[in-house]
């Protein structure tokens, strides 16, 4: 393990198991979510959404509307009032390059499901039903939603998305040396489009605060896009907005970008200068950002033991016609294998639908599942151990940077998750193992993310009675952020954990970055540590000028902070109450700021990626095609574990997540009307309890040094590479090989 | 959702009264469905006749069998010992559907008029005759691999989403009714329709009728029963094909068997030649496979969802075999037996 953070050594708090803080605020509901603030004198919006994917709007009766009692505003692209004109101004801080979409600008339609109305009444029940009276009249195009039929139009995006790393120049000569190869694997994969589907749905509260000022409680996944998104689009001044989002009902990427009900809520308070409230539906959440559509071809080539020798890994992603959305889908190949030839590509293809989003692990969920059913299939054709393959073909370095690793511990993955697992007892032969009616297989796949950092400021405030209170903007979006940056805290000037209290998702809270990525824990944590570390030195600086202080003649560097007291190191019976130090010099309150980010040296120097194996046991009911997925063992190699059980659960959800993407999640399309159809919770299906077993979490050590903690992100790692998992152990228990997923019954009878 | 007068009968008599009042009112109880469809605007009733207060809410003896009053909780079927003693396969098939919150809610008559989950019907974007007739099926064509593969008519092609009622169907249950003509009895195959010209239809009841009770006949099948349930995943989805199975043996000899699909029609889906094939032949896997076979030849799949009619023919085996052998499905464990 890595340093401790606590100056004696050894840390009470970091690398335990604790329960979550929130916990208790959370099972008795005193936490409260965007759309449960209110205000005196609240209005509720209700969104009227576009029954066509394309066209435009020819007009829009909303008298019978208007004429329902309690209707106060019915606002459309007719009436709204002006916001900014320029792209510039909406592109919030995640934006792909391209033109974000305005709800209401203009009678033009982009997609189905777009807000073309809001209807704001003085309770919800009267605006929904106001709503159901809004007619609007189109004229329908012809959408195009099927990325197939796209395909001869993929282009490479002209603008990159920041932060997303486009696919690296090839290197050697993958096509000849594919040719060459005693052994070829090529075949096409594809994912179903998937949407985040967090419990809690899309809810702005905008409270009106007279003057022109508002506070804004908005579901986001981190309150500072969301204070720019608005300060951008209607010209506020930052100071006259405050955004806060304490807590999230789920994210998983839906909340890194503002969405219309922010826009349309914000809009209609400063229309009405009165508080507005706009929740979108559980059917409206399937009216924004999704998991794209992708099209891929992976092409292996190896020597007749799998040595790799060529790897060709080629993606055309769906797109909206307004946004050039990008994530990183081929990269991985290059990074997580040793190949001589390696060429990787990735286009876009525009349809009519909104712009793709972030969704857990954002294209490594995609590509990895590509890579990794590619390498079972290698691994079946070689007649080698899928282990095996994996570890002749280990990549010591990221060629796709030429840098080394920060560290990488996957074999120790392999190792330790095949030892949990029993693989070595497997048969390799499909079909082989049997339980009563039911196949049973075992498959394996590799799951890798890349860990990263971002800059990030943090706050602290000591009082006189000894409690202390930590915090920055970003969200905890229920991956236990709160948790970790009070032991962090806690750990950091020795208190007890109970004597401090961390304070997310306020814009007056010091400036962070949007909970995403796998970063907060590196980012927020390092800041937090920082601030705390600012306020040790502050308070031995007040200790040591104390009349007779025990510490007197004492090096910071000598301190020990624990128990509450400041003491010596060797000698921790000389100290000094923290609390008596406040006491004794009279402050009433200490204050001070932290902030992290990459080091750009250490950056330069090496590449940072966490990595995971993922060991699968699915039983086949074999005349009827049912899966149930009997166990998983997740081994993770991640840094530093914070928190064993929040860590735990966040790799949890990842597998369960991961299960439901193999074998269920699947958003439909209806390519004449343009329509996702399944549209609700009940259609749109998630795994269940039934459909979750045994589920075996490890984490293996791991030191690193890309972040001052060790810490390299958990958030994402356990989906990936789960659903190749699933896939190969149902190839092993079938021999049914199935690329296209989720794989549902109807592709085990085919 | 629309705005709507609310009256709440304490007996049968008033509450047809209170539906001949007209103001396109429904009948309310549970509540699991209709106010889904009241807030997709699906419904949009201007009249609520909340029929809880009326006396239907017990299960008694009839006629040697069991009489479920249309007040029932789905619940209270599920875990009623003589449910559970003499019909088994209903029991099942109840907990084979929805979670325990919905099933405690919901209710016997409610169950049977349940509208499909037809994923057009639902979204008033888009065109569907059985929500607005004449305004066409974009099912056909579209996505439909949830969608019937039997008795089909080119303007509908849903399913009825009921476990209890394909259950119900296997049992030979009758339907109870009372309306503005008085009580009748309709035979439970003869309840639900086939969408034809009409899909807006989905039963036959009369304009005005309520449901009074189901009941069930005097008869017994010991452990030869099943209710089979496959879906999208393991819990919690509605079926993509279900069997419900009962079956008379002599030593290894079917002496008679009935057997409904759910999942695959407008209506619990019966075949009475595959039914009369079986009465008298040796209770095999190739009794069941010609059985199904014989269903299954009338199957007319959509652009998606050819699959269920292998998938069909597949159940059907498994569950004739399960019923013959005595070894009915549980609902709890998920490995199918």
């Amino acid at each position: 393990m890595a340093n401790s953070i606590n100056s004696s050594g050894t840390d009470t708090y970091v690398g335990t198991a604790r329960s979550r803080v929130d916990g208790p605020a959370k099972v008795t509901g005193q936490a409260k979510y965007a759309g449960e603030f209110g205000a005196p004198d609240l209005a509720h919006g209700y969104v009227v959404s576009s029954g066509i994917a394309r066209g435009r709007i020819t007009a829009i009766d909303a008298s019978a509307a208007e004429a329902v009692p309690g209707v106060l505003k019915v606002l459309t692209h007719e009436n709204r009032p002006r916001t900014a004109w320029l792209d510039y101004n909406y592109q919030d801080a995640v934006a792909p390059p391209g033109s974000p979409f305005r709800a209401l600008y203009d009678d033009k339609i982009h997609y189905s499901g777009q807000p073309v109305a809001l209807v704001v009444a003085e309770d919800f029940d009267t605006a929904r039903h106001a709503a159901s009276l809004v007619k609007v009249a189109y004229e329908a195009e012809a959408p195009t939603t099927d990325l197939t039929a796209q395909r001869d139009l993929a282009y490479d995006p002209p603008k990159k998305r920041s932060g997303i790393k486009p696919p690296p120049a090839p290197w050697g000569d993958a096509a000849g040396a594919y040719d060459a190869a005693p052994i070829r694997v090529s075949q096409d994969y594809r994912l179903a489009v998937e949407h985040h589907n967090p419990m809690e749905p899309h809810a702005s509260t905008v409270v009106w605060e007279g003057d022109g000022k508002i506070t804004v409680y908005d579901k986001i996944q981190g309150v500072a896009n969301t204070h720019g998104y608005i300060a951008g689009v209607f010209g506020m001044k930052k100071d006259d907005v405050r955004v806060l989002n304490p807590y999230l009902g789920g994210g998983f990427g839906s909340g890194l970008r503002p969405q219309y009900q922010l826009f349309l809520a914000v809009l209609a308070a400063r229309a009405l200068e009165r508080s507005v409230r706009v929740v979108l539906t559980r059917d409206q959440m399937f009216s924004f950002g999704y998991r794209p559509d992708v099209l891929q071809t992976v092409s292996l080539g190896s020597d007749a033991e799998g040595g790799l020798q060529s790897i060709r890994h080629d993606a055309i992603s769906g797109t909206s016609n307004f946004e050039d959305y990008q994530e990183v889908v081929v990269n991985w190949s290059g990074v997580l294998y040793d190949c001589d030839n390696v060429a990787l590509s990735y286009k876009l293809a525009q349809l009519d639908t909104y712009t793709p989003s972030d969704m857990r692990a954002p294209g490594a969920v995609t590509g990895v599942m590509a890579l990794e059913i590619a390498m079972d299939e290698l691994a079946h054709e070689t007649g080698q151990d899928p282990i095996a393959l994996r570890l002749k073909n280990y990549s010591e370095s990221d060629r796709t940077e030429g840098k080394p690793f920060s560290s990488k511990s996957l074999r120790a993955c392999f190792e330790e998750g095949a030892a949990r697992f029993g693989w070595s007892t497997r048969n390799p032969e499909p079909r082989s193992m049997r339980d009563g009616r039911e196949l049973v297989g075992w498959g394996m796949a590799t799951g890798i993310w890349e860990s990263m950092m971002q800059q990030s400021g943090a706050q602290a405030t000591l009082t006189a009675d000894g409690k202390l209170v930590v915090g920055n903007s970003t969200g905890d979006i229920g991956t236990g952020t709160y948790t970790i940056l009070t032991q962090i805290a806690a750990d950091t000037l020795g208190l007890r954990m109970e004597d401090v209290t961390t304070k997310l998702g306020d814009t007056n809270l010091a400036e962070a970055p949007l909970a995403g990525g796998s970063w907060t824990a590196a980012s927020s944590g390092t800041a937090v540590m920082r601030a705390c570390q600012d306020l040790a030195k502050q308070l031995f600086t007040l200790a040591r000028g104390l009349d007779d202080s025990p510490l007197a003649n004492v090096d910071f560097e000598r301190a020990v902070f624990k128990d509450g007291r400041i003491a010596v190191t060797g000698d921790e019976s000389r100290g000094i109450a923290i609390t008596d130090v406040l006491a004794a010099t009279g402050t009433d309150t200490l204050e001070a700021t932290g902030s992290a980010g990459p080091d750009a040296a250490h950056q330069k120097a090496f590449s940072p990626y966490t990595h995971s194996a993922v060991f699968v046991e699915v039983k086949v009911d074999e005349d009827l095609g049912v899966v149930r997925v009997t166990r998983v063992v997740s081994a993770i190699a991640a840094g530093k574990i914070i928190n064993l059980k929040t860590a735990r659960s966040q790799i949890l959800g990842g597998v369960v997540m991961g299960i439901g993407s193999a074998l269920e999640e699947e958003s439909m399309l209806d390519h004449t009307l343009g329509r996702f159809m399944n549209h609700n919770l009940g259609e749109y299906h998630v795994p269940v309890n039934a459909d979750i077993h045994d589920i075996d979490v490890i984490f293996v050590d791991e030191e690193d040094k890309a972040n001052p903690m060790g810490v390299k992100g958990l958030g994402e790692i356990g989906i990936v590479g789960t659903a190749a998992a699933v896939a190969n152990a149902v190839f092993h228990a079938t021999g049914k090989r199935i690329r296209d997923l989720p794989i549902t019954i109807d592709k085990i009878l085919a | 959702m629309n705005r709507f007068d609310y009256v709440r009968p304490e007996t049968v008599a008033d509450a047809v009264t209170a539906m001949a009042g007209g103001s396109n009112a429904r009948f309310i109880a549970g509540g699991t469905n209709l106010v889904d469809l009241m807030k997709y605007n699906v419904e949009q009733p201007g009249r609520l006749i909340d029929i809880t207060r009326l006396p239907l809410k017990t299960i008694e003896a009839r006629d040697g069998g069991l009489s479920i009053g249309a007040l029932v909780t789905n619940s209270t079927v599920a875990y009623d010992p003589a449910v559970n003693e003499r019909y088994p396969l209903l029991a099942s098939a109840i907990l084979a559907g929805a979670s325990g919150q919905l099933r405690n809610a919901a209710t016997t008559g409610g169950n049977l008029n349940q509208r499909t989950r037809c994923y057009y019907f639902y979204d008033e974007a888009t065109p569907c005759n059985k929500r607005q007739p004449g305004s066409g099926c974009p099912a056909i064509g579209g996505v439909n691999r949830i969608h019937a593969i039997f008795g089909t008519s080119p303007n509908c092609i849903a399913t009825h989403p009921s476990d209890m009622c394909v259950g119900l169907a296997a049992l030979d249950a009758t339907v109870r009714v009372a309306g503005p003509e008085g009580e009748r009895v309709i035979p439970f195959g003869e309840y639900h329709r086939l969408p034809g010209d009409t899909p807006e239809q989905d039963t036959t009841l009369k304009p005005g009728e309520i449901v009074l009770s189901v009941d069930l006949p005097d008869e017994e099948f010991g452990p030869h029963h099943t209710y089979l349930k496959l879906r999208d995943r393991l819990s919690y989805a509605f079926a993509l094909v279900s069997v419900a199975t009962v079956m008379k043996l002599d030593g290894d000899t079917i002496r008679s068997a009935r057997f409904a699909l759910g999942g695959v029609a407008h209506k619990p889906w019966r075949d009475a030649e595959a039914e009369a094939y079986l009465a008298g032949k040796p209770a095999t896997h190739e009794t069941f496979a010609a059985a199904a076979n014989i269903v299954v030849a009338a199957a007319q799949p959509q652009s998606e969802n050819a699959f269920k009619v292998e998938l069909a023919r597949r159940a059907i085996i498994r569950g004739l075999s399960q019923a013959a052998a005595g070894t009915p499905q549980s609902q709890s464990d998920k490995r199918i037996a």
